[in-house]
C-alpha cells in the first residue's frame, strides 16, 4: 500500500513538474504571444493541476487528511486559468500585437471587422 | 466596437461563488487554522472586484445596494461593542467569553466571542477595500 501511495505520489508530482519545465520552454522558444499564450495556458494549467493532485494524494494516504481545499484548488485552477489565457490572446489581439509570419490563416479578423463595420452609425433609421 | 464578453462573464458567474464561499470558510477557520477576518475579508473584496471587472460599476452597485462607509461604521461598532461589554460586567477590558453549545444543524459547536470582533474586522476590511475601489473607478 505504502509502495503504491508513494509511485502514485511521485508519478503525479514528476509529470506535473516536467509540464511546466515543457511550459517555460514553450514560451522561450515560441515565436509569438499566441503561441506563447497556447503553451503557457494549456500546458501548465494540466502541470499546476498534477502537481496538486500529489500533493493531494500525499496528504490523503500518508498523512490521512483528506483536504477539500485542494481539490477546490484544482476546480478552480481548470476553471480561470484557461479563461486568462484567453482574456490575455483577446487583448493582444484587439490591442494589435503582430502575429508571426508563420501563421496561416485568420478568422477572426473577418469577424472584428464586420462588427467594426456594423458598429458605426447608420444614415437611415433601422 | 461592442466587445463581447460572455466568456468572463458565465466564468465570473460561477467563479464569484467558489471564491465566496472559500473566503466565509476562511473567515471561520481562522480559529484553529491559518486564516481569520483580514484574509476573509480581502477574499470576499477579490470576489467582488471580479464582478466589477466581469460587469460594470453600476449592475454591481444595483446587484449589492451596500453604502460600504456604512459597512466599515458597522465592523468598527461591532468591534467596539465586542470589546466593551466586559466593562459592564466588572471584568477587564477585551476579556472574551466562549462556550460549548448544540446546534440543531452543526452539531456540538464552540462559540467564542472573538468571532464577533474577527466579523467586526471582517466588515471593516471589506467596507474599506470596496469603498476605495469604487472611489477610484467611479466618476464621483
Amino acid at each position: 500500500m505504502t509502495v503504491i501511495a508513494n509511485t502514485l505520489i511521485v508519478i503525479t508530482i514528476s509529470v506535473g513538474v516536467l509540464f511546466t519545465l515543457v511550459t517555460m520552454i514553450g514560451i522561450l522558444r515560441l515565436p509569438d504571444v499566441y503561441t506563447r499564450a497556447h503553451a503557457a495556458s494549456k500546458s501548465t494549467t494540466f502541470g499546476v493541476l498534477s502537481i496538486l493532485l500529489g500533493v493531494f494524494f500525499h496528504y490523503w494516504l500518508k498523512e490521512g487528511l483528506f483536504s477539500i481545499q485542494l481539490l477546490l484548488a484544482i476546480v478552480f485552477l481548470f476553471i480561470t486559468s484557461p479563461i486568462g489565457g484567453h482574456l490575455m490572446g483577446r487583448a493582444a489581439y484587439i490591442s494589435g500585437v503582430e502575429k508571426s509570419p508563420l501563421t496561416v490563416g485568420d478568422e477572426l479578423e473577418e469577424v472584428v471587422e464586420e462588427a467594426k463595420r456594423k458598429a458605426r452609425p447608420r444614415p437611415e433609421i433601422d | 466596437m461592442k466587445t463581447n464578453d460572455v466568456i468572463l462573464q458565465t466564468t465570473t458567474k460561477v467563479v464569484f461563488f467558489i471564491i465566496f464561499i472559500f473566503s466565509i470558510h476562511i473567515f471561520f477557520a481562522g480559529h484553529y487554522t491559518p486564516g481569520g477576518g483580514f484574509v476573509g475579508g480581502l477574499l470576499t473584496t477579490g470576489a467582488l472586484i471580479l464582478l466589477l471587472l466581469a460587469f460594470d460599476l453600476k449592475t454591481v452597485q444595483k446587484a449589492l445596494p451596500f453604502d460600504f462607509m456604512k459597512v466599515v461604521a458597522v465592523g468598527l461598532l461591532l468591534a467596539i461593542l465586542t470589546a466593551s461589554w466586559p466593562l459592564f460586567v466588572d471584568l477587564p477590558f477585551f476579556t472574551h467569553a466562549f462556550d460549548d453549545f448544540n446546534l440543531p444543524l452543526f452539531g456540538e459547536t464552540s462559540l467564542h466571542t472573538a468571532m464577533l470582533f474577527d466579523l467586526g474586522v471582517y466588515l471593516v476590511v471589506v467596507g474599506a477595500a470596496m469603498t476605495m475601489i469604487q472611489t477610484i473607478g467611479g466618476d464621483t
